[in-house]
């Protein structure tokens, strides 16, 4: 019975860690790596001055 | 703990995020005005090159490189601050994340996060975004001649990646071995290479740019630093219980 609660816990816990990082993979990539100009050109200063490959 | 360490590196992530936006717009923006101002005249001149277009670049040329830039920015300043502030806000807010997930994946191991330790977390994450990328392909600026895009995002992102992944053994793994693979991780992107234009040639001062890379690093490993304390602090347990 506490085995299997802590496994049910350790588990809720895996996903948020799993969705967090990726959020964050996300969330890189629009500010760092997508393509659409509207995108590009409102991060452009950004993406030079924290060096994601840019142009 | 762990949502209380995601939740506290979101946060962590926006104040990095708000720093890193004010050193950006403070250090690194006059010189991207400035190196846009020799871009120019080039692009316009190959765009049609008339006799008159030239002589008017030439006019501005000697005397206001930068006032050119500025010329450029005052047309659409505001809202050009506004985009590298909110963007840089999104790419600490990603950051502090990625961050935060590893340091809540490495409590349930045992290693409780604090402000210290959350520095050197930091400054891990200083040197597999930005230091060990920076290796092949330095911070550069507009201007600057440079290999196909998507081979260079590629590489960028197997770079961070695999040194992320080999600091990360060489802080946390067991045994002979791990230490060796962590090394090799972080070695391997480099034994590839970064992809290179076919020449460097370019129409920014070399002073300009190296002045460029090394103010893009100084930035972020002040931001990055910043973001691993406050991601290690706010992830400290609410005020312990006081026995009764």
């Amino acid at each position: 019975m506490f085995f299997s609660i802590a496994r049910a816990r350790l588990d809720s816990q895996t996903l948020s860690i799993a969705a967090a990082a990726l959020l964050g993979l996300s969330l890189i990539f629009v500010a760092g790596f997508a393509n659409a100009t509207a995108l590009h050109d409102a991060a452009h200063d950004q993406r030079h001055a924290i060096a994601f490959p840019c142009h | 703990m762990t949502s209380r360490i995601l939740s506290g590196a979101l946060i962590a992530g926006l104040a990095a995020g708000l720093l890193a936006a004010a050193l950006n717009l403070w250090t690194l923006t006059p010189l991207i005005l400035q190196a846009e101002a020799f871009e120019g005249p080039a692009h316009s001149h190959a765009g049609d090159g008339t006799a008159h277009d030239h002589g008017a670049h030439d006019h501005d040329g000697a005397e206001g490189l930068a006032d050119a830039g500025h010329v450029h920015e005052d047309a659409s300043g505001l809202s050009r601050s506004f985009g590298t502030i909110a963007m840089t806000l999104v790419a600490y807010a990603g950051f502090g994340l990625v961050l935060g997930a590893g340091m809540a994946a490495a409590e349930r191991a045992g290693h409780v996060p604090s402000a210290r330790t959350g520095v050197l977390w930091g400054l891990a994450g200083f040197a597999a975004v930005q230091l060990a990328p920076a290796v092949g392909l330095p911070p550069e600026l507009p201007g600057t001649v440079s290999a196909d895009l998507a081979a260079r995002q590629m590489w960028w992102a197997l770079c961070a990646a695999s040194t992320a992944t080999g600091l990360a053994a060489l802080a946390f793994g067991r045994g002979a071995t791990t230490p060796l693979l962590g090394v090799a991780l972080i070695l391997v992107p480099h034994l590839l290479g970064a992809p290179q234009p076919p020449s460097h040639e370019g129409l920014v001062p070399p002073g300009l740019a190296a002045a460029f890379a090394t103010r893009s690093l100084g930035v972020a490993v002040l931001s990055w630093a910043v973001l691993g304390a406050l991601t290690g602090a706010l992830s400290r347990r609410a005020p312990a219980r006081v026995p009764a």
